[in-house]
């Protein structure tokens, strides 16, 4: 059973929220080993197992990214832990201006940035912050409402896509977090674009 | 059937409650005296072992076997704790993964010192139901990782107790909140104990209590307040009598009391004053909220960029919101309530008394637990990512911080060397990348691989955090299908034979005796009041009349000739009598300290706790 199977959905990914909110919810008092508590050793391990199975699936499923993430695994058949997919890959047209930004990144790991230098990086984290929400736009928008009306055999350019728009995501992110620990920032700004 | 009960195991204190049938409200139980608090102290002395208030007494006089905040060594290793030990004055050294604790000639674990406080609230719980009780649920903070979870479990167990759930302590305290209003919405519980610090973000939906994220810090909480104020107070008695104390353990247990009192005066009052009488000098000092905010200023910063990251990882701004619940004796401290107000943009509230709020909940959860509560279910989560050692000593993540428990992940594993038959992993716990900045939590084995050409085993590995958020590790080989022998040397924890071992041999500990734990306290108290008197008659023995001194050392003497003795009454008669014997004396202190020649308070307090028991007038309030 996979995790759309979980909640009774089609394998889709536009999907309402807040109804898979209330259904995780309803599932949950079904199966929530709280409620279970007298049951024999086995029916125990089996609930303790559809339990965490759901709760897995809740967590692909209520992100939309993620979601994303968990569709290309699932049409490609991998079964493997939770996480990003794809390996990070610098997108082609940004490859120049990236080869800057770690020259930068590299000088102020030096200690070798005047305060200008500080400010050039800090707009470029910036431009990169919205380039990664083009990115998602794209991933959530045109994308999903494309597979999801395409009929199964037009599907495999798009499972392309998401997996290059995926991949150039991640890449960003990474560049962002450099970004973020060379201009001296907390790590709570950076954990805030892993969740919507 | 039974009853299941709900335990706040915390670091300065500890409480028991239970779901009352009839009205369908959770209730602390209190002792025999109708204390609801027990004190999470435990006193070893040669008559026996004291926990709670009995044992707290003993903390000045006997501060080298009488042991606090032991919460604050669960589950952990000599490295974490070594840099705090200079504040306890017992002695804690490096045992096999865990830490002991010697006292007198026997060594203790943390587990075994928490599991005389959970048999003392067992005992409570069974005296007031009349009947056995065998199950609890035992409140952990949030932030509390497998090992401490583990050493918490491991304790209940030595007490004689099935521990059917650990919960977080925030959580609980919004199932008892939950209780009590019916409304939806986004809370974030702010949990400042003793000793810990837990931020929890839940949304609450239709009886639904969905733990969003959480975030904490296991050693920061009202521990620390009291040292920064007595690193405070060494300093200012150098300044003004030139001595050093801080490698004095009776007046370190002192000062440590003095400087809790203080700071619990001045979260009401602006301005307070000090007077502690050493055996050399009677210390005098002052202190007010603006000092106490400096002193404190940097800790109570601290717990907010936990804050700021629970947010974050929840996915909200502070407007996202729409409650604040404060939860933990700490957050009485007024510059708590501020920052707090200040990073949330409201006004945080405590409208259950914040010491009970967790327990309570944990009443709760044991409820719903035994089918009495069907409309409320906590979805908690795991507060740190869990994962496992690769090549290069780097972490690959298995579950991630602020997953919903329960969870598993599964990971596939094989041989490097042809032939190989048993396979190693290190599983850690940590959002740090490299495995070495991670916490440890065991080194499995995994044993009985066929032997294969290199590569060829498949072993697959499930990895499953139950409710308690304890982990739990299964593997099979795939190609036969035969579940595979793992190992597991949990890095900091005690064994499933040492556990066996100390359930055996767990404290005969006097509350059981309730004689034996009597005649204990008669003794505790003669020598509370000997000490008292004594010190009284050195520093103002000139107050009254060479005649009434020799009464006072008469019954000295006669209290000192009873204490040697079994007999209790016997005891407690000559207690009074010494106590009767002092009163004029007690009088003439007192005046003279409303004179302004001696300290207040601690005049009367200097007279054998003759105010506790009412001989003489309570002395006026310090301000």
């Amino acid at each position: 059973m996979d995790y759309f199977e979980v909640f009774g959905l089609p394998r889709r990914l536009v999907l309402d929220a807040a109804e898979l909110q209330r259904k995780f919810y309803e599932l949950s008092r079904r199966t929530h080993p709280d409620f279970h508590q007298s049951a024999a050793p086995e029916e125990q391990a089996r609930v303790l197992e559809t339990s965490a199975r759901l709760n897995a699936a809740y967590r692909a499923l209520r992100d939309p990214i993620a979601r994303i993430e968990y569709l290309v695994r699932l049409e490609e058949g991998r079964d493997t832990k939770e996480g990003a997919a794809e390996k990070p890959k610098a997108p082609p047209a940004l490859l120049a201006e990236m080869f800057e930004i770690q020259e930068a990144l590299e000088e102020a790991k030096a200690g070798g940035l005047d305060p200008s230098g500080y400010e050039a990086l800090r707009a470029r984290r910036d431009e990169l912050f919205a380039r990664v929400r083009e990115v998602e736009a794209d991933l959530v928008g045109r994308i999903s409402e494309a597979w999801d009306q395409a009929a199964p055999e037009r599907r495999a350019p798009l499972l392309g896509q998401f997996k290059e728009a995926l991949a150039t995501r991640a890449y960003l992110c990474t560049v962002i977090d450099d970004l973020g620990q060379a201009l001296g920032e907390s790590q709570d700004g950076h954990v805030a674009h892993r969740r919507h | 059937m039974s009853h299941i009960v709900g335990i706040d195991l915390g670091t300065t204190n500890s409480l028991v409650a239970y779901v009352d049938e009839t009205t369908g409200l959770p209730r602390v139980i209190p002792d025999r005296e109708g204390q609801m608090l027990l004190p999470s102290v435990v006193a070893f002395t040669s008559d026996g072992v004291l926990v709670g208030a009995g044992a707290k007494r003993q903390l000045v006089r006997r501060p080298e076997t009488t042991v606090y905040s032991v919460k604050r060594l669960m589950g952990r290793g000599y490295e974490d704790v070594k840099d705090e030990l200079c504040y306890f004055p017992f002695k804690v050294r490096p045992g096999d993964g865990v830490v002991k604790i010697q006292v007198g000639d026997r060594a203790v674990t943390p587990p075994e010192v928490s599991a005389i406080v959970l048999k003392s609230l067992k005992e409570r719980a069974e005296a007031h139901f009349g009947e056995p009780v065998a199950k609890a649920v035992i409140t952990v903070p949030a932030y509390f990782n497998d090992s401490q979870r583990q050493a918490t479990k491991d304790a209940g167990r030595i007490a004689g107790l099935d521990v059917v759930r650990i919960v977080n302590e925030p959580t609980a305290a919004s199932l008892a909140y939950g209780l009590h209003r019916r409304g939806d919405g986004v809370i974030a519980v702010y949990d400042l104990g003793g000793g810990t610090f837990d931020i929890s973000i839940l949304r609450v939906k239709d009886g639904v209590f969905e733990v969003l994220a959480t975030n904490g810090n296991t050693r920061l909480g009202g521990d620390d307040f009291d040292r920064a104020i007595v690193v405070w107070l060494l300093d200012d008695i150098l300044a003004k009598h030139g001595a050093y104390l801080g490698r004095d353990n009776e007046a370190m247990q002192e000062l440590r009391l003095a400087a809790e009192a203080a700071k619990i005066r001045l979260s009401s009052e602006e301005r307070t004053t000090l007077t502690i009488p050493f055996d050399a000098f009677t210390y005098h000092g002052a202190l007010t909220r603006a000092d106490v905010e400096t002193l404190i200023g940097k800790l109570v910063e601290s717990t907010l960029g936990p804050c700021r990251m629970a947010l974050a990882d929840a996915g909200l701004a502070p407007a996202g919101i729409d409650e604040v619940v404060l939860v933990g004796g700490s957050t009485r401290v007024p510059l708590v309530r501020r920052r707090v107000q200040e990073l949330f943009g409201q006004v945080p509230h405590s409208q259950l008394n914040p010491d009970e709020v967790v327990a309570l909940g944990a009443a709760v959860q044991a409820q719903i637990l035994a089918g009495g509560i069907t409309n409320m279910l906590l979805l908690d989560i795991t507060p740190l990512s869990l994962g496992i050692e690769t090549l290069g000593g780097v972490v690959s993540v298995l579950i991630p911080r602020n997953t919903t428990i329960p969870t598993s992940a599964r990971e596939m594993f094989t041989t490097s060397v042809d032939g190989q038959t048993v396979v190693d992993m290190h599983v850690v716990q940590g959002e740090r990348e490299l495995a070495k900045d991670c916490r440890s939590l065991a080194r499995f084995e995994l044993r009985g691989v066929d032997p294969m050409p290199a590569g060829m085993p498949k072993i697959e590995v499930t990895f499953l955090i139950d409710a308690n958020g304890i982990l739990q590790v299964t593997a099979k080989e795939l190609r036969t299908g035969k579940a595979a022998a793992i190992e597991v040397k949990p890095t900091y924890g005690l064994s499933e034979a040492d556990i066996d071992r100390m359930v055996e041999e767990s404290f005969t500990y006097a509350e059981a005796d309730v004689e034996a734990r009597l005649l204990i306290e008669a003794r505790n108290e003669a020598d509370t009041v000997i000490t008292h008197v004594e010190r009284a008659l050195r520093q103002a023995g000139e107050l009254v009349a060479a005649a009434e001194r020799e009464r006072i050392r008469a019954a000295l003497e006669a209290l000192r000739q009873a204490r040697g003795a079994d007999d209790r009454h016997r005891i407690q008669e000559q207690t009074a009598a010494l106590n009767r014997a002092t009163e004029h004396l007690a009088e003439a202190m007192m005046d003279t300290a409303l004179k302004g020649a001696l300290g207040s308070r601690r005049a009367a307090e200097i007279m054998a706790g003759g105010v506790e028991r009412g001989v003489y007038p309570p002395s006026p309030k310090e301000s």
